[in-house]
């Protein structure tokens, strides 16, 4: 296993900082939004969800921009276990695939026979990806194997399914704890490691990104395998898309350009992307208003 | 010759801790007295040792540095009366034993009033300290006789320099004060004396690429061709008083050592 | 699931050109002295081309400096310093307050200048080089009114004209360096800019004015080395400021033996960026890199000896390899560009001869793949490992993007190694361990040292050497000392 080591808090943020002022334009950046959408996993996640948000929800997965049909579907819809079904159903056969989360979903503080069940549910119920969280109390107790037990037992539960398992990062406190959270999941059998819920601020952020990132690279150089990443919350312009990409781009390089390896969890940004690259190819700036809510 | 006959003294130089005689064997005839004439290989053996004791001396706390020099000044109280004989009277060695007793009580407060925390524009700590120069070479002034050589000594080393000190026209004092040294705790090396030539052993010093600074006090006249020499090695270049006392006698044999640390979880 | 892994693995993603627009500076086809306010021919009738390094495009000419120039230039500026040292300290304030805003106002145009003519990344110039030389002329403004406080019981007095030479590597920033606080402390300048790298201090003139600084209160006299010697050798300076090599500050040093000229020199340095294995390593790989190929590694505090615990040597160097083949090296004015075009033909030659010169003791050669540009002059970031302490490229510095990397097993070797050059401008220590990093810094003997950071300055910040790197500190109070003499 890698060496879990330190991060220092201040030079990661000024790295960040810095690959975040990477200026794309033209070509590259049509081609970075492109790759964006492609990377989405289109989410709700609310109590209020029903099976008529999701299937709007779905169609514009599927078709993103329907007045510009060569734009691409998103990677994945992700949904709570109850409405996996039915955005299976409107899915089907298009490519995008379903994501649910679970593990008892965002706090994680259910018995861990709960949360297994609670994956193998949405398993059964058709999702081809699992997105579960850790238990952030165990871990901030300090008791890691345990986290790691129930990860593995999370993992067993999915079967085929992609893992992505959550850290919550905006619950550990430090970049520390973030970094041996991810190495940690990584060595349970994680096929991702995500940083939030969103619901939890702060969510998703260009230097913890990057902190997983780094740890995603270390057990590669260790072992050889490809961890996926996937930042989520918080993430609502084409802009901050394009300065994560950068962040791979230049810590993992271009075998993590794609969706198998790189996801955004994210809602708005979708929108806001097909706005980007409806300007970019057309030169007007555009309107909201001309883009679909869904 | 009732009388008892008295035992002399023998003037010798004072180096790494010890009173050797010149390795040229040549002396000089001051007051009557034999003096040894320091050669360049004594000022080179001289420098080995400042540099020795260097990182003893500079390492030990504030504090201690404070107590031995203290203890410097209760040495040549009880020498007063030799030190006396030595320089122009009772007031002069007073004078000298109340600034070595001054400068004592500067070792751990220089840090307080030179250093401190800086405000810089970004997530980090940074602060600055005082440091000691290194090895100080002193042309010690001629007058006063005693004074003169305490004067510029003190500054030197109360911040953790140590020092090659070159008398000419008052080696009797600078011997005297040599052997208060000797008996006052100060680790051997820390204070060296070379009583000879000016004109012989102070070019020998100026290009010493070991020496970093050079105390042209007590050197007179002409002294371009040693500001010259100092230069090989960019010795920091100082003048002074021969018969004051100032925290600003000090500050030139410092350097200011900022330590940059970023404020992060 | 199969049709996921189907899709084509990753994406080569090229960042397109984005050059920062060179529009917004307008450069004089020739640019004469600047004295007394105005700009004026040069009495020695010579010019000469200042070049893009990274295009070896002639950018305008600009007037070489004779001594007569140099007699003129200490003239005006004895001429206003009666008036500019004893006018209200809270007018001279003011000046200096308007010198940072101008400055911060044409940001744009003076880091775009910076670039074309010194070859620096864009990127640098206008996030670090502009910024902390605004900085640092707000920083000492604040000053200009206070210095009966930064000096109790002191009675500090101005000493009158500073001749302050500066270097190629942060054109403006070494001029804002220098002549922040001698304009705070009421002295009247006379600035010789670097030879390839004069046309910021000549916009600074245009600052000058726009700011109504009083005529003379900063002259700028550009010109080759002899320029400089000239500056040192005139009759009426009274104080010398070089930043530069230490071989040029100690003929400085010589040239004012017995003038009783107050002097201040920041020279060279060899710093070790010492690496403990305990070290958060990624970012210690960024300081390492920060260290010695920020500004192509022309920097005189630059990291250029990194020494690394031999414990963690085989992952923190496979690492920085991997680093650097992410370092974008280029046209100094696109936005993304990371390093850029080496100063001058001159530079390029020593950078070659030493590089050279490591391979031929048998050192061990690193140099990522990278597409240098034809025309101009261009090295690629170099790590050189298996290096001997007595390797030239271990003790001589380079001034270019070349690092020697060599390891230590303890602490003390670490800093016996570290201490062993005649410089001592800097040192980096990375290490998680508190009470490591104090009795580290004790021990290392630098004017700067960076823990678990490297190449940070800051206006309040004293920076300058030990031993051979110099004496005097610039910036924060003791930077003040300089530019003073005191009565009480």
């Amino acid at each position: 296993m890698a060496r879990a080591g330190a991060v220092d808090a201040v030079a990661l943020e000024a790295r960040s900082g810095e690959l975040a002022k990477r200026s794309i334009k033209r070509a590259s950046k049509l081609q970075a939004l492109d790759l964006v959408v492609r990377m989405i996993d289109l989410t709700t996640l609310e109590g209020a969800d029903t099976p008529g948000k999701v299937s709007a929800l779905c169609a514009k997965a599927m078709r993103p921009d329907p007045v510009d049909p060569s734009a691409p579907a998103v990677a994945a819809v992700c949904v709570y276990p109850n409405l996996v079904a039915h955005a299976r159903e409107r899915l089907a056969g298009s490519g995008v695939r379903v994501a649910s989360v679970a593990t008892g979903f965002p706090s994680g503080q259910y018995p861990i026979s709960v949360r297994v069940a609670d994956a193998r549910a949405a398993v059964e119920l058709g999702a081809d990806e699992v997105d579960m969280v850790i238990d952030r109390g165990a871990f901030l107790a300090g008791r890691y194997a345990e986290v790691y037990e129930q990860i593995v037992r999370v993992r067993e539960a999915c079967g085929d399914a992609h893992l992505k398992v959550i850290l919550e990062t905006g619950e550990l406190g430090t970049y520390d704890a973030v970094r041996r959270a991810s190495l940690l999941a990584m060595a349970a059998g994680a096929d991702f490691i995500k940083t939030s819920t969103g619901k939890i601020s702060p969510a998703a952020t260009l230097p913890v990104t990057l902190c997983m990132l780094e740890a995603i690279r270390d057990v590669h150089l260790d072992t050889g395998r490809m961890v996926g990443m996937k930042p989520a919350g918080g993430i609502r312009h084409a802009k901050q898309s394009i300065q994560y990409l950068c962040l791979v781009n230049e810590t993992l390089g271009r075998e993590w350009l794609t969706p198998e390896r790189f996801r955004f969890g994210a809602s708005s940004l979708l929108n806001d992307v097909l706005m980007q690259i409806r300007t970019q190819k057309t030169g007007v700036y555009e309107s909201p208003d001309h883009f679909t809510i869904d | 010759m009732s009388g008892r006959l008295p035992v002399r003294k023998t003037y010798k130089l004072f180096v790494g801790g010890a009173f050797p005689r010149s390795e040229s064997g040549r002396t000089y005839l001051v007051d009557g007295q034999n003096v040894a004439l320091a050669s360049r290989k004594d000022a080179r053996d001289a420098v080995r040792a400042a540099r020795a004791a260097f990182a003893g001396w500079s390492g030990t706390t504030a504090y201690n540095r404070g107590q031995v020099l203290y203890r410097l000044a209760e040495m040549m109280e009880a020498r007063a009366g030799d030190l006396a004989g030595v320089c122009s009277g009772r007031d002069e060695v007073e004078r000298s034993i109340d600034r070595v007793v001054w400068y004592a009580g500067w070792a751990d407060k220089l840090a307080q009033l030179l250093g401190g925390a800086n405000p810089v524009a970004g997530p980090y700590f940074n602060f600055t300290l005082p440091e000691p120069t290194g090895v100080v070479a002193t042309i010690a002034p001629d007058a006063p006789p005693l004074e003169g050589i305490v004067s510029r000594v003190l500054p030197a080393v109360v911040s953790g320099n140590t020092v090659v000190a070159v008398s000419e026209a008052s080696p009797l004092a600078a011997i005297e004060l040599a052997e208060a040294i000797a008996t006052s705790d100060m680790p051997g090396g820390t204070v060296n004396v070379l009583t000879g030539r000016v004109s012989e052993l102070a070019p020998v010093l100026a290009g010493h690429m070991d020496v970093n600074a050079i105390d042209l006090t007590g050197a007179d006249g002409a002294t371009a061709e040693l500001e010259r020499l100092a230069a090989g090695n960019v010795k920091r270049v100082v003048r002074g008083t021969s018969d004051g006392q100032s925290l600003w006698e000090i500050e030139p044999l410092l350097e200011m050592k900022t330590v940059w640390h970023p404020i992060g979880r | 699931m199969d049709e996921l892994e189907q899709r084509p693995q990753g994406t080569d993603w090229l960042y397109a050109p984005a050059p920062e627009s060179r529009e917004i500076v307008h450069f004089q086809e020739r640019y004469g002295l600047f004295i007394g306010g105005e700009t004026v021919e040069p009495r020695s009738g010579e010019w000469f081309p200042t070049l893009s390094p990274a295009s070896e495009e002639p950018l305008a000419e600009v007037a070489q400096g004779g001594a007569d120039d140099v007699a003129l230039a200490v003239e005006a500026a004895r001429g206003a310093f009666p008036e500019w040292s004893s006018g209200k300290p809270a007018s001279r304030a003011k000046y200096l307050f308007r010198i940072a805003r101008i400055l911060q106002e044409r940001s744009r145009e003076l880091a775009v200048a910076e670039s074309l003519d010194g070859g620096k990344p864009i990127k640098e110039s206008r996030d670090v080089d502009l910024p902390l030389a605004a900085a640092h002329f707000f920083y000492h403004a604040g000053w200009a009114d206070k210095l009966e406080y930064a000096f109790p019981n002191r009675r500090p007095q101005s000493l009158g004209v500073a001749a302050q030479i500066i270097p190629w590597n942060f054109p403006l920033l070494m001029l804002a360096w220098k002549v922040a606080p001698a304009l705070a402390c009421g002295n009247t300048v006379v600035l010789k800019p670097a030879e390839t790298t004069p046309l910021t201090a000549l916009l600074f003139a245009d600052v000058c004015r726009q700011a109504e600084l009083p005529p003379g209160t900063v002259n700028i006299v550009t010109g080759d080395g002899s320029t400089g010697e000239a500056l040192v050798r005139q009759e009426g300076i009274d104080k010398v400021a070089f930043t530069g090599s230490t071989e040029v500050g100690k003929a400085i040093q010589r040239e004012l033996a017995g003038r009783a000229v107050p002097h201040t020199l920041e020279l060279g340095g060899k710093a070790a960026n010492i690496v403990f294995d305990d070290a958060a390593i990624d970012q210690a790989v960024e300081g390492i890199v920060n260290g010695i190929y920020f500004n192509q590694g022309h920097v005189c505090c630059a990291g250029s000896r990194l020494l690394v615990q031999e414990s963690i040597a085989e992952p923190l160097v496979a690492r920085l390899k991997r680093r650097l083949s992410t370092l974008r090296v280029g046209d100094p004015l696109d936005k993304n560009t990371d390093v850029g075009a080496i100063n001058s033909r001159a530079q390029l030659d020593r950078i070659r001869e030493l590089v050279a010169s490591g391979e031929a003791e048998g050192a061990e050669l690193y140099q990522p793949p990278c597409d240098l540009p034809e025309r101009g002059y261009w090295f690629p970031p170099t790590v050189f490992t298996n290096v001997a302490q007595s390797f030239r490229i271990a003790q001589e510095e380079i001034f270019g993007p070349v690092l020697s990397v060599m390891t230590f097993r303890t602490p003390s070797e670490a800093i016996e190694k570290a201490n062993n050059t005649a410089y001592g401008l800097s040192a980096g220590v990375w290490t998680e361990k508190g009470s490591r990093i104090l009795w580290m810094a004790e021990r290392l003997r630098a004017g700067v040292v960076w823990a678990n950071t490297f190449n940070r300055f800051d206006p309040a910040s004293p920076f300058g050497g030990y031993k051979e790197s110099g004496f005097g500190r610039e910036g924060g109070r003791h930077g003040l000392e300089a530019y003073l003499r005191f009565d009480g």
